[in-house]
Order: structure tokens, then sequence, then C-alpha cells
């Protein structure tokens, strides 16, 4: 069977049960969970409505978001073998040998751990914006296919189960639903979960002893001693004081979160992302050069006693969530900013506030999340502004004349 | 009129339900996220703003027709301020801990909402009886929604009621942890939040068109 009968066998049967789910079908209560799969499997065929002024592009939010996901393979491919890489680590460190090692078997220990959460944070998410479109009788919001994969690459890998659920049920709710869905929210959604978990569990998603899981799954890798601790450089730079630059600090061979600790597996990610002109170039470049001119500014004016301060700028840039925030998560289309002018003011307060906040604030050795949910509120600002600015500096040019 | 006829009822018992001075007014909001971390203390504050509203209600009722009307919020907060202080001297006599918990915010019971809000809508153009009623109402009303959102805060905030731990210890060995976000106060914003969703989606006469 070709592709292309495969293809036209797939759409006779998507057709065929198509009356069963329309109202006043039999499976009505599926109707929202029907038209999200064909939706999502078949470019919707739908024109504008006569007298409308817009033009359907078939490369609709759906597509989008698709690529967005695979922008993010990378980076999660990366963390899944870090996973396994960072428990194989600690544990030969300390002189516990796992039973199986090599390349696969550190990247299934890392698979079946990722596992789970990606799962849970998927189907929490998904059974929210199912159940809602339904009660509302509207179509399902495709916008938390991308959050869903980017929640278990913000947090730890040893978070609980049960918080997974509970922070995306609540990053879900009352980040995006009651702002109207998907398009609506003034937040990143994913990093309201994340800021959730950090507010309200704070010993789960920080410390040294959240960053590498201690246990072996299914006989892979190896069980550590109790106590079996490893600092992210940020959080050691925050206590002890900051390690010298290291190029495992780009490849991304240290501990953090799943996702952001490989700096050329978001580079990637990057290059799809501009490429294809989804995230706006403008945003994730003066994110970096706010954060380098910050950083830079406080490596020569700064506290000498204070090893954040004192960490090189560029190293700030490599380490935390600094890059995963820049490219993934500031560029987020529908909390940034939307004028040209107002991208690169909201990108570059973006890295000047992360670093401050790194720097100045010893309780939170991260200061991406912040940064980034703080410009998301003053996002629409940034527009009006600079809209405003637009506005009287063409009046004036017409009083001019 | 009797005392207890179906208006006067209706006076006392709407701020209860469908005329909330916190959840459908939006009065008080900020002294019911401040004190709400336990219930101690929200029970406390609840009552305490209670017999506040209902006494000074009395009070200007009586005098209403005697305050000239240029100078009757001045009238209106010496009221009030005597009343917030003689409450405040008795909690610090026989209930310190809890006053210390409190903190500024039984003297702040001066700028609660509820207090001038009821004083100028209510007690100023009705007689003390209904006025009483009134204040009792709303003081209720308003220590109603404390209840409710300390209740909440206090159990999964730090798994305790009135001090005392609910959440078994079998919980927290298996990997429970008590949410921190709950001993926030924008948590009891967002809990306020759920409940003006609840009221409202039950309500038809409060939903908007």
């Amino acid at each position: 069977m070709g592709l292309k009968q495969f293809n036209y066998n797939l759409r006779r049967f998507v057709n065929q049960i198509k009356p069963n789910v329309m109202e006043g079908g039999k499976f009505h209560a599926f109707r929202s969970l029907f038209e999200g799969f064909e939706t999502f499997l078949f470019v919707p065929n739908e024109t504008s409505k006569a007298g409308g002024v817009n033009i359907h592009d078939s490369f609709d939010s759906k597509r989008l978001m698709i690529l967005v996901v695979i922008a993010l393979v990378p980076a999660m491919l990366f963390g899944m073998y870090n996973i396994g890489y960072q428990n194989m680590a600690l544990g030969a460190s300390m002189g516990v040998a796992a039973k199986y090692t090599g390349f696969w078997a550190t990247f299934a220990y890392g698979l079946l751990a990722y596992l789970p959460n990606f799962i849970l944070a998927y189907v929490t998410g998904l059974a929210i914006e199912f159940t809602v479109a339904q009660w509302k009788g509207e179509e399902i919001h495709e916008g938390f296919l991308v959050t869903g994969f980017i929640i278990p690459l913000i947090i730890p890998i040893t978070t609980p189960w049960w918080i997974v659920i509970l922070a995306t049920a609540f990053a879900v709710i009352f980040a995006k639903e009651i702002f109207g869905g998907t398009g609506m929210n003034i937040f990143n959604v994913a990093l309201i979960t994340r800021a959730f978990i950090f507010f309200a569990y704070p010993s789960v998603i920080s410390g040294d002893s959240v960053w590498v899981l201690d246990h072996t799954i299914f006989g892979l890798g190896c069980n550590l001693p109790d106590g079996a601790t490893c600092a992210t450089p940020l959080g050691e730079a925050a206590v002890t004081g900051a390690t010298a630059f290291d190029w495992n600090m780009v490849w991304g061979f240290i501990p953090g979160s799943v996702g952001e600790t490989s700096i050329i597996a978001i580079a990637l990610g990057a290059l799809l992302l501009i490429g294809t002109g989804i995230s706006s170039w403008k945003t994730t470049l003066s994110i970096f050069a706010g954060g380098a001119l910050m950083a830079f500014i406080f490596n020569k004016t700064g506290d000498t006693q204070n090893a954040v301060a004192m960490m090189p700028w560029y190293q700030h840039l490599v380490l935390g969530g600094f890059a995963f925030g820049a490219v993934f998560m500031a560029t987020d289309p529908v909390t940034s900013a939307r004028t040209e002018t107002g991208k690169w003011i909201y990108g570059f307060l973006i890295g000047v506030v992360a670093i401050i906040i790194r720097v100045a604030n010893p309780g939170y050795p991260e200061g991406m999340m912040l940064a980034i949910l703080l410009m998301n509120l003053f996002a629409p600002l940034i527009d009006y502004c600079v809209y405003q600015t637009n506005i009287s500096r063409r009046a004036k040019r017409i009083a001019k004349k | 009129m009797s005392l207890f006829s179906k208006k006067n009822k209706e006076v006392f018992t709407a701020p209860l339900g469908k005329n909330n001075p916190v959840t459908v007014q939006v009065l008080g909001i900020c002294s019911a996220l401040a004190v709400t971390a336990q219930l101690k203390p929200a029970i406390v504050m609840g009552l305490s703003v209670t017999i506040i509203v209902a006494l000074s209600n009395l009070v200007i009722s009586l005098l209403r027709n005697t305050i000239p009307n240029r100078v009757r919020i001045i009238i209106q907060l010496v009221v009030v301020a005597a009343l917030v202080t003689i409450v405040s001297e008795v909690l610090k006599a026989f209930a310190y801990d809890v006053s210390v918990q409190l903190s500024v915010y039984i003297g702040l019971i001066i700028t609660n909402c509820i207090l001038m809000g009821r004083l100028e809508a209510f007690a100023m153009s009705n007689g003390p009886w209904e006025s009483l009623l009134d204040g009792l109402g709303n003081g209720l009303g308003y220590a109603k929604i404390l209840v409710i959102v300390a209740f909440l805060r206090e159990l999964f905030g730090s798994g305790c009621l009135f001090g005392y731990r609910v959440i078994p210890q079998w919980c927290y060995d298996h990997g429970y942890l008590d949410n921190g976000l709950m001993l926030m106060p924008p948590m009891a914003l967002i809990i306020v939040g759920c409940i003006i969703w609840w009221q409202r989606a039950h309500n038809k006469d409060l939903q908007e068109q």
C-alpha cells in the first residue's frame, strides 16, 4: 500500500466516522477529540466566509506547532542521554558501577526516566483542554502540543509524578483557560508550570539533590548511596563559588533541568525556528545581547566577593536555562512583544533582568524563568509604547507639512 | 413592623450569599489575603470585623439625624476608630498571641472598605435595628469567606487545622509535600477568585450579559 493509497484510506475512514461524532450523532461527546485529530492529520479545507478580509494559509497553527516540537527534539534527545550520563558519572565518582554501560544503555535509562513525565504532562494538559473544548462547544486548541512538550524539559528529572500533574493542571487552568485559551494567555503556560513548582514545592526544584536520579530503572543505571548530591554549576556558584569555564557546559554534560543543558542541541532548534521564521531572531539575539552586557557590567563593577557576579559573561549565557529560555520560551508568539521594535526592547530586558536576578538574589540561582514571566507582563505595555511613539512621530510629520 | 420581618431577614442574609461583601462587592480583599494563612487568626479577624461593623452601624444609625452632612466621614471615622481601639486592646489583653499574629491588620480594620461602605450606604439612611442586622450580616459574610480561604490555605499549606496536624505522617513518608504557594498571598487571591467563579456560575443574577 503506497503512501497515497494510505492517505486516501485514512481520509475515507475519517469521513466515515465523522457523522457519528458531530452534534446529534451517537458519540457527540467525543466531537472535540475527533476534530482535534482530524485537523491534526489533515489541513482543514475551509475557506474564509464571504465578506471576510483574511486569507487562510494552509500553514495553520497546528503545522506551526509541530515545527516547534521538531525544533525541541534535539534538546529532548540530548536531555535523555544526559539523564543516564549524569547518573552513571556520579555513580562512577562514588565507586558504584552500572551493570550496563555504553551509549544505548545510557540513553535507554534516560528514556525510561523521562517518559513518565512526558506522558503525565501531555495526558493532564490534553485532558483539561479537551474537556474545556467539549464543554464550551469549541474546537480544541492546539497550543498544548508545544506546552506539553516543553514542560518535562524544564523541570528536574526527579520531580515527583503527582507534582508534574498538579503543576500542569494549575498552569493550564489558571494561566490559560481562564484567560480564554490558546492565544489569549498573558504568561507562558509552560513557565507557569515551572513557577508553580518553584514556589509551591521549592525543595523539589532547587538545591543539590534533585538534578540526578539516584536509583536504577529496570536494571539500568546505578543505585547511588544516600546523600549523593550534585549541584548545577549555577547553584554551585551561588553557594561555594564558580567553577571555571568548561566545554562540557556547551556540550551539555552537566546536571540541570532535562532540556536546558546542551547549547549545541538548543542551537539546532534555534536554527530551525529562526530559519523557518517561526520565532523572531530579534528576540533571541537581543536576549543574548542584554544578558552579555549585564553580565559584562557585573564582571567589571560587581562585588568581587560575589562569585556569580564575577562569573565570565560568556559562561552566564551557556549555563542554566538562559539559552533554552531565549530560544524556546521568550519567543512564544503569544506572550512576547509583537511589534518589531518591541521585540528588541522585550528581549534585551529579559537578558538584563535574568542576570540581575542571578547576581543580586542568592535565593534564586536561576533568573531566566522569573525574567521571562516578568517581561511577559510588560510585553503589551512595550507594544503600546511603540505604537504610540509611531503615531506621534507620524502626526508630527503631517503637522510639519 | 416586626423585628424579624421578611425585609429584615433579607438585610441579614443577603450579605452572606448573593451580596457578599468580599466575593460580590469585592471589598476588604487586602485583609482577606493577609490574615488567612491560618484558621485561628482568620476567625478572630472575622469576628472582630463583625463586632466593629455591627456596633459602628448601630451607633451611626442612632446619630444619623444629628450628623451634619459635611462632616459625616470624620464622625464615622471617629466611631470606627474608637471601636477598633477597644477591640485591639481587648485582644491584647485576652488573646495576646493572636493579636501578635494579626499585627497591624486589627488596626487597619479602620481602613477596611466594608466599614465605610456599610456606614455610608446603609446606616446613614436606615434605623438602628436594621443597621445592626446589616452590620452583623456583612461582618459574618466577610468572616465566612475568610474561614473558607483560611481552611484551604492551612490544610494544603501546612497540613494543619487550628495548628493541629491533620494530614497523616504516612502521606509525608510517601512523598507528599506541603504546598508552599498556599502560604503566600497570591494563592489566597486565586482561591478568592475561585470562590467568586463558583458563586457566579451557580447564580444567574450575578452573571453579566
